[in-house]
């Protein structure tokens, strides 16, 4: 064994403790509180949620009935109900639109952008597509209810349309820029290596393409899609403006549906702090945290198993 | 330079509120939703009657308003409700006395498309419309044919489920133990419901008259099937003949005294009442406006 020089064994002791001593541990402890914070704040949060909704799910909720009633009539006078089976049926169903619009299209823009489009054209484009994602939600919701209800009821004969079709094509078009920005930077990162090794091997533009740069970047693509998917699930004015808000559950794209999180923001406002709906509106908030919690775990498994194989 | 205005006056402004507070007397009165516009412009033009009075205006429903009250926080509460026999309880316990002051009329409107030919419909029909197990889902089911309304389905728009207007309408028109059928467009504004019905051929909606606009037309409610039936307006909801108004009240802890009282007197008086009026409300009297 070497013999260690005695200062770097006892080098905590031989600090010396001037400015820079001090200046170094105050900016460790700043960047430590900097980087733990994201973490204490996401454990402040689920403590809040559940503890605001924790004595009414231990005490009142009837979970039979909270996953399979669609009746959501949380102030009636004489018999309240707190299922919420049409809110879960209203939020997968405009999400599911939303993600059948959004992904063919947020893909095909996305390899538009990364391996076709050149100079000008190109530039343009990502500016655009990064303007559409600026939109405020509140704006698309707007639409919804002034332009697209009326044109859902004359293109499709239905009376009225504030609808899923409605909804699912506007949270689509927010959820298409995110997705879109995404998936172009997985496939940007696909080195040019791979392109050129394949064009030398006489690929075509296609080929390349389809076989060569979409699986390298299969991973960054589904993140991208995920990513839309929790948008779509989280999205809350746009929605509640758009879907009509009305607890129903779909039979097709042309009925009105509602959705959990537009629930919880018509009705949190004005709900007396600590009654039983109250409680309920944080119960759905609870599973909403769940089910988003759910998406981004099956997301990052996924990519981990892609890894590995 | 408009920074520099902004600032001097943003200053100015802020300068002045130590001398404000000091001189004035602040009125607290939170509540209601519905009467919250009416209270900003009592409110303000209360100012003008007496500079040195303040009347702050918080809205956040009828509930909200209550609690406010028994809590000690405000000297007024405005509600489009009448005080819960829980809250009362509550009231006795904490040793505040409500003392409830009606000071104008909300009569709700049955609003349908300007095309719709219906001239009048009964509350028993609207229970049937609008309740939980109604047979009535058609146009045709009551006999009317809507141009423009495919199927002659009926779209049902309401409100959403906390707000004074939806629990009145329930009690009102569905009774005490029913509630309404799923599936009607739970709408976050009085407005929201006037604008949908403008643009929807099939919709039946409810809202306050003072929402009402040149584009929809207002049904004639009856309150039996086939029984004479009252238009909706500032007068008939004034004189109780129009059978879906509901009061609007302000709650004060124990009668009034000092500046509550003359404060509420003034709301009372021919112009407070003018005010409710101009903002689509029925006062509680006929008055004389210019």
């Amino acid at each position: 064994m070497k013999e260690q020089p005695l200062t770097i064994q006892n080098g905590e002791a031989d600090d010396q403790w001037d400015l820079a001593w001090f200046v170094d541990k105050a900016v460790q402890f700043i960047m430590f509180v900097g980087g733990i914070s994201a973490i204490v704040f996401i454990l402040s949060i689920i403590v809040f949620v559940v503890e605001q909704g924790f004595q009414f799910i231990y005490e009142t909720l009837d979970f039979a009935q909270f996953f399979t009633s669609p009746r959501w009539r949380p102030t009636s006078e004489w018999n309240p109900t707190y299922g919420i089976l049409a809110l879960m049926a209203g939020t997968a169903s405009i999400t599911g639109l939303a993600m059948l619009i959004a992904i063919p299209f947020s893909l095909g823009a996305a390899i538009y952008i990364a391996e076709f489009a050149q100079g000008r054209t190109r530039e343009t484009l990502k500016v655009m597509v990064e303007l559409l994602a600026a939109i405020p939600s509140v704006v698309w919701g707007f639409i919804g209810l002034s332009i697209m209800n009326k044109l859902i009821i004359d293109w499709f004969d239905v009376p009225v349309g504030l609808t899923v079709l409605n909804s699912g094509v506007i949270l689509g078009l927010m959820a298409a820029p995110i997705v879109t920005s995404i998936a172009e930077d997985a496939l940007k990162a696909v080195p040019d290596s791979y392109r050129e090794a394949a064009e030398a091997m006489g690929a075509s533009r296609w080929q390349i393409i389809f076989h060569v740069v979409l699986p390298a970047a299969r991973n960054g693509l589904l993140g991208a899609v995920l990513l839309g998917v929790g948008r779509g699930f989280g999205e809350t004015m746009a929605v509640l403006m758009a879907s009509g808000h009305a607890i129903n559950l779909p039979t097709s794209v042309f009925d009105s549906v509602r959705a959990l999180t537009a629930t919880i923001a018509a009705e949190l406002g004005e709900t007396a702090q600590g009654s039983d709906h109250y409680g309920a509106l944080f119960a759905i908030g609870i599973f909403l945290f769940i089910i988003t919690f759910a998406i981004n775990l099956l997301a990052d498994l996924v990519v981990r198993d892609v890894r590995k194989s | 330079m408009k920074k520099l205005v902004f600032t001097i006056l943003m200053a100015a402004g802020l300068s002045s509120i130590p001398f404000a507070a000091n001189a004035r007397v602040m009125l607290q009165n939170k509540g209601s939703d519905t009467l919250v516009n009416v209270a900003q412009a009592w409110a303000e033009e209360y100012q003008t009657v007496k500079p040195k009075i303040a009347v702050a205006v918080t809205g956040g429903g009828s509930g909200t308003g209550i609690a406010a009250l028994l809590n000690g926080a405000v000297d007024i509460a405005n509600a489009s409700r009448k005080i819960k026999s829980k809250e009362l309880k509550m009231a006795a316990k904490r040793g505040i006395k409500p003392v409830e002051h009606v000071v104008g009329y909300d009569a709700l409107a049955v609003y349908v498309h300007k095309n719709n030919p219906m001239k009048q419909i009964a509350i028993p029909t609207l229970a049937e419309i609008y309740g939980e197990d109604g047979a009535t889902t058609k146009w045709t089911d009551i006999n009317l044919k809507i141009p423009g309304c495919r199927g002659q389905q009926m779209v049902l728009i309401s409100r959403q489920n906390n707000s004074g207007t939806y629990a009145y309408f329930r009690k009102a028109v569905l009774g005490k133990k029913r509630d309404f059928k799923l599936g009607t467009r739970d709408l976050h504004g009085s407005k929201d419901v006037v604008d949908l019905v403008e643009h929807t051929p099939c919709a039946i909606g409810y809202s306050g008259l003072a929402y009402a606009t040149d584009h929809v037309k207002m049904a004639c409610i009856a309150k039996t099937k086939g029984g004479p039936c009252v238009n909706p307006s500032v007068a008939s909801a004034s004189d109780n003949s129009y059978p879906i108004a509901r009061p609007l009240m302000m709650y004060t802890n124990g009668a009034p005294t000092g500046h509550v009282k003359d404060y509420l007197d003034w709301i009372m008086s021919d112009e407070g009442q003018c005010i409710i009026l101009k903002k689509g409300y029925a006062p509680i009297r006929a008055v004389n406006c210019k």
